[in-house]
């Protein structure tokens, strides 16, 4: 039945009808497929055609990828090159924090492939924390070759992880020129922001103290850049272009590093400072701050623990004391006030004066002591210099008031910052009726002139202060400003470029004589069986002019007795002091010597001046120090605390 | 009977020739020769776009090869043995699609495939050639232009699958599948009121479907009208593809030279996104040979449907035709940003081998047609 049904339907159908039917539907298809076929063609040619420039320029800023790159920073040397500052190949594993998805992870990973330590992993977050994110921030450095494989082979699975063969800044020296050469590291959020930041595109470090830090300009040289095509995983596939940068600047520094050698090895184990300057032309010889610290671990970012130790630390290393550090300048002063008195005419010098042991002020029960409490008896310019008699300068100094010395003693530049090119440079104090007025609003006592007069007081000086002041007494008026970088050379044309050193104003004398006489008294100090420093000018082949100084940390009562040395605790010794230049007929080196906490300045800090003297005028160390610092020395009489200078 | 008593009189050749072979054979020779063309080329483009895989290129070229015989095999039997099993391929077909529903494959976040041990493929694939089939066996039937009674049956018959597939859930299938059900129904001679009243009610009832739609649907529609919107995420795909288009230029860069793709910045490149490696090697030259290739497998296809000499015939052919140009244009709109990305391969050129099986399989059906066509009816 149903298949009747079925062939009936099938015979009533009209074929010709379906037939012209489907003809038509046929042709009305092919035609809205026809528009279709426009619509998708007129897309095409505006994609292809009309807009192809543009796709263009997309399609290439998705696949090149300019990419910095570093330059080589310039080499730093010593005035006989040898080499202070150098690059060294190494294997850097990078990490670019904004491509990690999840660190944790991934410091767990990466400690599979190569050696990491919690420490690296803590040094590591904190430059995190402080670099912007988009920036490559090292987790390992120097990987050895089979680390680098290792990665290589995994490194699919570290996206965001590169190892780059980079230099790392290495200081070959370590810590005895830290305090001149200073170091690198990492370039934190706030050093970009002041630093033009296109100049440090592909760099990560950045000096931070030292000739690093204040020749960064010179050193760091000019990125280049290279256009690479990467894939959209951000992989490198290919250079397409390579565009130039320009190596930093080699420098040569005036510091002699053989001196620096012997200067902190004289130092020993005592805390101080020791510079050198060729009075010449304000070269520095030689800069040492003791304890030092090792400039390394500042280059692959320095844990937080050890950053705490260091700073912690009570010797204070990072702190360089020859430039910050500031003390009583002690008897050191002395020659300049000689100089002075001579200048304004307040004292001949022959003029003597009768030393008690002690000074009282008119009108006044307060005893000034000299160090020496039996008195030197009749004292003039030259044996008040030779002995270092304070009561001669006690009177000097009332004689000429604190106006005429502190224009006199900022003449030579105590007080002020001596303008080195090191950062950081400490000014001082040279203490003035106007300074105490301004800070205290106080007036001036005449006592306080005494103590200012033999270095004592307020007077507040760093060791740079110290040996420029030398060097001027060295140069009679003359002099320059002291500097540590001598030449600059372009390390691709190897020009090199001599620094023309600065002069500074001469300190004129009415009477030019003056100068000798001032030298002549420093000589006897080293020279006369009677100088306070004459144990080192005793057998030395060359003619120096000295003054020793012992700065006293800890005041005492009036009356009481003066402790030994092994009596006083470390921190309250006197600070040992010395200044000398040599040779007297034609000097070529002017030393100052601060030890901290040593004692008496001819026992201890005037043969430390005479090593440093030896290897730069004879090229080897021809004394050796009869007392050993820190040992008993032979001060057991009891000496006045106002002005202490040993006796010897 | 008389196509011997024709035979007979014919002079004997003394040797079969090609077209004797082609013949015995039933194959029609432009559209195998414009097929394999069309394969070979999806081919060249795939190794590009596929990183140079040649392991992917052999792996299509199975595929293909697998499609050639199939659809040789299924050009053997004569169109009636088609519109005979029909509905049991329909049944058949339906069944499988409520097994996959149930214990199907998942593959990135869809459930499309069924694993029969030995095979693996999606049973909407097979859908696309039941559906056509059973359209076109069912209005043959029917007095045409079909009456509403008819026109409800025949919806209800597309319905059906197209629910199932739209649960996996795969929009893109379904659409395919009702359209290649409706192009039936247009063919029969749908009445014009009711296909422009349907088109109404469809953009009535557009904002009650966006209701319907998953997110990443909505989305996908949302990106296709401002894809800069959303560049590193559902922009990305349309993006890059007009990035590769446009940088393709009148030329192209020259095979294997395309950037975008070679370097991964085109997602899918060497599968849906083929046509846009295609335009960014080959160039708007390459583009436009394409599409003509295209349209002439179209105009023959639709040539062999206006030949044919059954109701049945004439619609699974027009039928065929005009999906085989949907799938064409619906890929390229979605590729250069004029429709939105539903997941369409562009036809025999993209990596796939059940898309590519099931559409020779089509091609099959319309070589059957144009090769058993009975003398006597002319």
């Amino acid at each position: 039945m149903v298949l009747g049904s079925r062939r009936r339907r099938e015979a009533l159908k009209n074929v010709q009808a379906e037939r012209a039917t489907f003809q038509r539907r046929s042709l009305v298809a092919a035609l809205v497929a026809l528009l279709c076929l426009v619509g998708l063609i007129v897309r095409l040619v505006d994609l292809q055609v009309s807009q192809h420039a543009y796709f263009s320029t997309r399609a290439d800023e998705n696949r090149m990828r300019v990419v910095p790159v570093a330059p080589v920073r310039g080499l730093i040397y010593d005035r006989n090159g040898t080499v202070l500052a150098q690059n060294q190949p190494a294997f850097v594993l990078e990490i670019t924090p904004e491509q990690i998805e999840d660190m944790e992870r991934m410091l767990h990973d990466i400690g599979r492939v190569v050696d990491v330590h919690p420490a690296d992993i803590e040094r590591f977050q904190e430059r995190v924390r402080k670099t912007p994110r988009y920036r490559g921030v090292p987790l390992r450095t120097n990987l050895s070759m089979e680390e680098v494989a290792r990665y290589e082979i995994r490194r699919h699975e570290f996206r965001g992880v590169e190892v780059t063969a980079g230099l790392s800044r290495n200081y070959p020296l370590g810590a005895s020129a830290a305090h001149v050469v200073g170091y690198v590291g990492g370039i934190t959020e706030a050093e970009l922001q002041e630093v033009d930041e296109r100049a440090y595109q592909g760099i990560n470090q950045i000096g931070k103290v030292g000739v690093e830090k204040s020749r960064e300009d010179l050193l760091r040289g000019e990125p280049g850049a290279k256009i690479i095509e990467a894939n959209a995983y951000g992989r490198p596939l290919r250079e397409i272009d390579y565009q130039r940068g320009y190596p930093g600047r080699n420098l040569y520094l005036s510091l002699d590093a053989r001196v620096q050698l012997v200067a902190e090895r004289a130092l020993g184990e005592l805390n101080g400072a020791i510079v050198a300057i060729d009075p010449r032309n304000g070269e520095v010889i030689a800069l040492v701050s003791k304890p030092g610290y090792d400039p390394q671990s500042f280059v692959e970012g320095i844990d937080t623990a050890s950053y705490k130790a260091l700073l912690d630390d009570p010797g204070r290393p990072l702190y360089n004391r020859a430039l910050q550090g500031t003390y009583p300048p002690g008897s050191t002063i002395k020659p300049a006030m000689a100089l002075a008195g001579l200048e304004y005419g307040v004292v001949e010098p022959e003029h003597r004066e009768f030393c008690r042991g002690e000074l009282t002020l008119p009108g006044s029960s307060r005893k000034y002591r000299c160090w020496k409490r039996s008195g030197h008896g009749w004292m003039d310019m030259v044996t008040g210099l030779m002995r270092s008699c304070d009561v001669y300068f006690y009177q000097l100094a009332l004689n000429l008031g604190i106006d005429r010395i502190h224009a006199a003693m900022t003449g030579f530049g105590l007080g002020e910052p001596t303008g080195l090119d090191l950062p950081l440079e400490k000014g001082g104090l040279f203490p003035s009726r106007e300074w105490k007025q301004r800070t205290r609003h106080e007036n001036w006592y005449p006592g306080e002139t005494l103590n200012v007069g033999i270095g004592q007081g307020y007077t507040l000086v760093t060791p740079v202060q110290l040996a420029q002041m030398t060097a001027r007494i060295a140069m009679r008026g003359g002099g320059f400003r002291p500097h540590v970088l001598r030449a600059v050379e372009d390390p691709i044309t190897k020009t090199r470029e001599d620094l023309v050193p600065e002069p500074l104003p001469r300190i004129e004398l009415k009477d030019n004589a003056n100068w000798s006489k001032v030298i002549a008294a420093m000589e006897d100090v080293t020279h006369s069986p009677s100088g306070t420093a004459y144990r080192i000018g005793r057998d030395a082949p060359y003619r120096m002019a000295g003054k020793t100084g012992t700065a006293q940390v800890a005041g005492l009562r009036q009356d009481d007795r003066a402790p030994t040395l092994e009596e006083t605790p470390l921190h309250l010794r006197d600070h040992a002091l010395f200044i000398a230049f040599a040779p007297v007929e034609a000097p070529t080196i002017a030393v100052a010597v601060i030890a901290e906490h040593a004692g008496g300045g001819s026992t201890f800090a005037a043969p430390m001046a005479r090593q440093v003297m030896d290897q730069y005028l004879l090229g080897e160390v021809r004394y050796v120090p009869a007392a050993k610092p820190a040992v008993t020395p032979a001060a057991t009489a009891a000496p006045a605390r106002t002005a202490l200078e040993e006796e010897e | 009977m008389i196509a011997q008593v024709l035979h007979g009189t014919r002079p004997r050749k003394p040797e079969p020739g090609l077209g004797d072979w082609l013949e015995t054979w039933h194959i029609d020779l432009p559209l195998l020769l414009m097929l394999l063309c069309l394969a070979a080329a999806g081919m060249f483009v795939q190794y590009s776009a596929s990183g140079h895989s040649l392991d992917a290129v052999i792996s299509q070229g199975q595929r293909v090869v697998l499609g050639v015989i199939a659809m040789i095999a299924i050009a053997q039997a004569p169109p009636e043995v088609y519109r005979a099993v029909a509905p049991w391929a329909y049944g058949l077909t339906l069944l499988l699609l409520i097994l996959v529903l149930i214990l199907g494959d998942h593959a990135k976040g869809a459930q499309r495939w069924l694993d029969l041990g030995v095979l693996r493929f999606q049973p909407s694939e097979l859908m696309k050639l039941a559906m056509p089939m059973t359209v076109a066996a069912f209005l043959h039937l029917r007095r045409l232009p079909p009456s509403l009674l008819t026109i409800g049956a025949t919806l209800a018959l597309i319905g059906l699958p197209a629910a199932l597939i739209v649960r996996q859930p795969d929009l893109g299938t379904a659409l395919l599948i009702i359209t290649a059900g409706c192009f039936a129904l247009f063919f029969a001679g749908l009445q014009w009121r009711w296909i422009l009243g349907a088109l109404a009610a469809g953009a009535a009832a557009a904002p009650v479907l966006w209701e319907r739609l998953h997110d990443y649907q909505r989305q996908r529609i949302l990106t296709l009208l401002d894809p800069e919107s959303d560049p590193l995420g559902a922009g990305y795909h349309i993006a890059q593809s007009k990035i590769a288009i446009g940088s393709g230029g009148l030329f192209g860069k020259g095979w294997l030279n395309g950037t975008q793709a070679n370097l991964d910045f085109l997602p899918e490149a060497h599968t849906d996104f083929i046509f846009a490696v295609f335009a960014e090697e080959l160039g708007l030259l390459g583009v436009l040979l394409l599409l003509l290739l295209y349209m002439a497998i179209i105009g023959r296809s639709l040539w062999i449907a206006l030949r044919a000499q059954s109701t049945f015939e004439r619609l699974l052919g027009g039928a065929l035709a005009l999906t085989f140009f949907f799938y064409v244009f619906i890929n390229i709109g979605m590729v250069i940003g004029l429709l939105p990305v539903v997941g369409v391969p562009l036809p025999l050129v993209s990596y796939g081998g059940t898309s590519a099986v099931s559409l020779l399989a089509c091609f099959g059906m319309l070589m059957s047609i144009q090769t058993h066509r009975k003398l006597l009816a002319k």
